[in-house]
């Protein structure tokens, strides 16, 4: 069973159709990729499938939940965590205090117990630390824990928000351009830490520009042209696919790279 | 219990000022508890005169004891913000500001033009019947409260809110939830506040709800800070205790005044006091 389906999914603005009918099967586990030119539709395809922004039309089934009108925080506590493209930690607050507030949907204590500081609060809280250590820990960012979050430097922000979205160990885990702005020896040491989170058994999907990132990381690769999705399949067959060839150095240029290629 | 001649004799002079400033603080703990989660609402003085309006009619008209009275005027402010609270929370900023306005200068006009409410003389003859203990608990149960809830994972999604709603709602935060439970703990401690200050004062009028109080309000909790619970009423006890300390100079008085709220603002744009809420890692 897939554990995100989405179908007919369509995002329509005033004169613009950003996601055009889009269907995909994610299944349970392993690392996808969503490609494609700047403008086709990634970052809104994402927005929709988090629910920042709401489908005009189409339906998105999240384990088993229709989640297509959930509002965002409904479905992080379903188990769907993301980070953003345009980095949005929150700056003054610690880098622990970042992580822990991603771990929100897992805490439940009432009032009461949070001003008499019960031991279910407590309890609840030490639980909570010890998880968001741990995922500062994965991401290698420990002995940062106390500082304050907008201190980090562009590339350990990165990884705090990976760190934020991992810490409520989510079932689906959005990466939106995660190594947009990252230099070649951080864009590896990402890609690592990628399959790391994915060896945990957290499927993961993202959204890249960098192809070389994409293609040696994922296990399946959807590309997206002018909303609609082209293709789905492996890294291996996206290269040789004629329409995404296309969609990425235009008609008339692919057409001459095949005849050239053919001609060899 | 006796207390010393010359403590009695300052409490005596200084009544009124103490009243306030323990009013005072209660009414910064309700902008302040707005502010925290980054709605700049601004209804806090009609939440005070729902309050102070409600307390005065149970007590003089069902003649109902002050200690059933102070608990019961916050249900009016409290259902006036479950009823302003759901169609604004989609509004932020100067717009949620405006409308939050808009009310006290709506109910303004409503104690002016309806007998009940005693019309433009107010309702005179409440009995003094709010001691100051009672005033300064409720202050002082009302700060640790909300320093305790925002060290817990609460204030932690509040401070993010304030930050960046859109982030905080992706990591499972309800926002709209945190916002309405803020007003709806702001107009009760603002009903509260009124309650109070209709009872040790024995009159209350229409005049003393709109905007003006409201914008003092808000600078009680902007001049003291936001980053924890104790600034605002810091705040509000400044701002409370300068006219008061400048009365030996009465020509420049005003001016002085507002010369020491500028270069505050300036000089310290967090506040009186304006560190973060330390939160135990453990």
């Amino acid at each position: 069973m897939s554990l995100l389906t989405t179908r007919g999914l369509t995002r329509r603005y005033a004169g613009l159709i950003a996601v055009d009918h889009v269907d995909l099967d994610i299944p349970e586990g392993g690392i996808h990729a969503v490609i494609g030119p700047n403008g086709a539709g990634k970052t809104t395809l994402f927005n929709l499938i988090s629910g920042l922004v709401m489908p005009s039309e189409g339906s998105i089934t999240f384990a088993g939940t229709d989640v297509s009108t959930l509002p965002s925080f409904r479905r992080a506590s379903l188990g769907m965590a993301r980070t953003f493209q345009n980095i949005r930690i929150f700056g003054a607050m610690t880098v622990l205090e970042n992580v822990l507030t991603g771990m929100h949907p897992a805490l439940h204590a009432g009032l009461a117990s949070v001003i008499f500081r019960l031991p279910s609060f407590r309890i609840e809280e030490r639980q909570a630390v010890a998880r968001a250590r741990a995922a500062l820990d994965l991401v290698g960012l420990t002995s940062r824990a106390g500082e304050p979050a907008s201190a980090l430097a562009y590339g350990d922000q990165r990884r705090l928000e990976i760190a934020r979205a991992i810490g409520p160990q989510p079932r689906l885990l959005l990466l939106d351009e995660p190594a947009a702005g990252m230099n070649p020896a951080e864009t590896i040491a990402l890609a690592d830490l990628v399959r790391t989170i994915a060896k945990t058994g957290v499927t993961v999907i993202l959204v890249e520009h960098d192809m070389g990132f994409v293609m040696g990381l994922s296990d399946s690769v959807a590309v997206l042209n002018f909303g609609r999705r082209i293709f789905t399949g492996t890294p291996a067959a996206v290269r040789s696919d004629p329409a995404v060839v296309e969609a990425y150095l235009g008609a008339r240029l692919a057409a001459k790279l095949k005849a050239q290629h053919d001609a060899q | 219990m006796t207390i010393p001649d010359w403590l009695d004799d300052f409490l005596w002079t200084y009544q009124n000022l103490i009243h306030d400033l323990g009013i005072n603080g209660l009414l910064a703990l309700a902008m302040y508890v707005v502010l925290a989660v980054g709605q700049l609402s601004l209804g806090q003085a009609a939440f005070m005169g729902l309050g102070a309006y409600s307390s005065a009619l149970l007590t003089l008209k069902l003649k109902l004891p002050f200690l059933i009275v102070l608990p019961a005027s916050c249900v009016v402010p409290i259902l006036f913000a479950l009823a302003i609270g759901v169609p604004t929370l989609r509004l932020s900023g100067v717009y949620l500001a405006i409308a939050t306005i808009g009310l006290g200068e709506v109910l303004r006009a409503v104690y002016i033009n309806v007998d009940l409410f005693g019309g433009a003389l107010g309702i005179n003859g409440i009995p003094e019947s709010a001691e100051t203990w009672m005033i300064f608990g409720l202050l002082a149960a009302a700060t640790v409260a909300l320093w305790l809830v925002g060290r817990s994972y609460i204030g932690r999604a509040m401070e993010a809110m304030r930050e960046d709603a859109t982030a905080a709602a992706a990591m499972g935060v309800n926002v709209a939830r945190y916002q309405l439970a803020a007003l709806v703990t702001s107009a009760m401690l603002a009903g509260l506040a009124g309650a109070l200050s209709a009872h040790v004062s024995s009159f209350i009028g229409p005049n003393e709800y709109g905007f003006d109080r409201a914008v003092t309000i808000l600078s009680f909790a902007l001049l003291g800070g936001i980053g924890n619970p104790f600034a605002p009423v810091a705040g509000a006890w400044f701002l409370t205790l300068l006219p008061e300390a400048m009365r030996d100079l009465p020509e420049v008085r005003l001016a002085l005044n507002g010369i020491i709220i500028v270069l505050i603002v300036l000089f310290l744009p967090r506040g009186l006091l304006g560190w973060r809420m330390k939160r135990r890692a453990a």
